[in-house]
């Protein structure tokens, strides 16, 4: 290989690919300010440990499945894109679920169908439309490990407020002293049903948004 | 009866789609800005689930449980496919939706017209995905059990996004804080919706 071609590659981490892998996580966070993927974003956060575990889950998928797709777009024809993707996507969360049983079964009977309803999160969906079918795969994977992570950061902060505050745990662990509840101290019983949910996303689209301004719609 | 009758009770109002599983959330916060297009696209996936759901049940039952295949050879009593469904459930509920689409498109103009848009849009809904899986997992026994059952969780869906779109519309008028306008306010409304339709709880007919 001359000494030129390898100049004109791009480093595998340059200053593009890394803004790939960070804008997600804040200002182009799926969740909060593309609008995906929230179908299971609330219900899996009643406690931390589904919640990590779905992210990572999530990331995965999305990560793979846009490499995949990536890697085939020029042979995909378009009438049938949506079919192709969608085949791609359900093969990877098989895979998942499967190692999802084996090896951490209880955590698995916690997201019940929720794992299957990877395949239909508008995350990967969204992420293969406008990114990997017109990306190379390499910005593509990274691109889906960071729409993953912002996801996850997401479900993290959801989940670990309702646990807190819900049961007075953090990742299974009573965190609450006992003598808080002596002293009167209830856990507030409402965290842990579905409506509180929503409610704190909608609280931290607006701490978000009152941070950076230039997310606010204009409407 | 009776229980059919509270079974679609309780998938309208209980297990509401939106409101106790989040279902469908996507296409519920992006297209609700009319009580029009809310209404059509409601109308699609109360259509789209009366069909996928029964279709699903009648392969998981036949072809894919374990055993399920005896009726073909009692040799195949052993097999158990189980772990295809998620693909053949998202490969019957696109198909579907791509033949409803034709099918309307050449028998129906008008419906078309008024579903048109919508009805690619439905194949990834996760409410239509996740009917097929809560009927896989609660195990309904019959055949009316799920029809039931897909079509109060349509209508359940169909009522959720009509109704947050008619508040949508009222709340254009109203002085919301500039970072809570849109994404924000919708989120603390459903909120508030699941609260109140957290008062059916408990019903039984």
């Amino acid at each position: 290989m001359s000494n030129d071609k390898i100049k004109d590659r791009e480093p595998l981490f340059s200053a593009k690919n890394i803004k790939l892998l960070k804008n997600p996580i804040n200002l182009d966070n799926p969740i909060s300010v593309q609008v995906l993927g929230i179908c299971s974003a609330l219900a899996v956060t009643v406690q931390l440990k589904p919640a990590i575990v779905m992210a990572l889950s999530v990331t995965i998928v999305t990560a793979f499945s846009n490499l995949i797709i990536s890697s085939v777009r020029n042979t995909i024809p378009s009438r049938i894109r949506i079919i192709v993707q969608l085949v791609v996507v359900a093969t990877l969360v098989i895979i998942v679920d499967q190692v999802l049983k084996a090896y951490v079964y209880d955590v698995s009977k916690k997201l019940s169908v929720f794992v299957g309803l990877i395949i239909t999160n508008c995350i990967l969906m969204g992420r293969l439309e406008a990114f990997a079918m017109a990306q190379k795969p390499w910005p593509s994977f990274l691109d889906g490990i960071g729409n993953g992570l912002g996801y996850g950061a997401i479900l993290i902060i959801v989940g670990f407020f309702r646990e807190l505050f819900g049961s007075g745990k953090l990742y299974g662990y009573s965190v609450i002293p006992e003598f808080a509840f002596k002293a009167g101290y209830v856990n507030n019983g409402m965290m842990i049903l579905p409506p509180m949910a929503l409610i704190l996303i909608g609280v931290i689209i607006w701490l978000q948004r009152s941070r950076n301004r230039v997310l606010i719609d204009k409407s | 009866m009776e229980s059919l009758i509270n079974l679609f009770v309780r998938s309208i109002f209980i297990d509401n789609m939106i409101f106790a599983y989040f279902l469908g959330m996507c296409s519920f916060l992006a297209v609700s800005k009319t009580v029009k297009t809310s209404v059509g696209l409601g109308i699609a996936v109360i259509f789209v689930l009366l069909i996928t759901a029964p279709l699903n049940w009648l392969i998981d039952t036949y072809v894919l449980k374990a055993g399920a295949l005896t009726w073909l050879s009692p040799s195949l009593s052993e097999l158990d496919l189980s772990y295809l469904s998620f693909l053949i459930f998202i490969g019957v509920i696109a198909a579907m939706v791509q033949l409803v689409e034709m099918f309307v498109e050449k028998f129906s103009p008008p419906l078309y017209n008024a579903l048109g848009i919508f009805l690619p849009l439905i194949a990834v809904n996760c409410a239509i995905l996740g009917v097929a899986l809560f009927v896989q997992e609660r195990e309904y026994q019959t055949i009316s059990e799920v029809t039931v059952y897909a079509v109060g969780s349509g209508v359940g869906w169909f009522l959720a996004i009509t109704a947050i779109a008619a508040i949508k519309e009222k709340i254009k008028y109203s002085h919301i804080p500039a970072p809570l306008r849109g994404l924000g306010i919708s989120f603390i409304l459903t909120g508030l919706m699941a609260i109140a339709f957290m008062g059916f709880m408990g019903i039984k007919i």
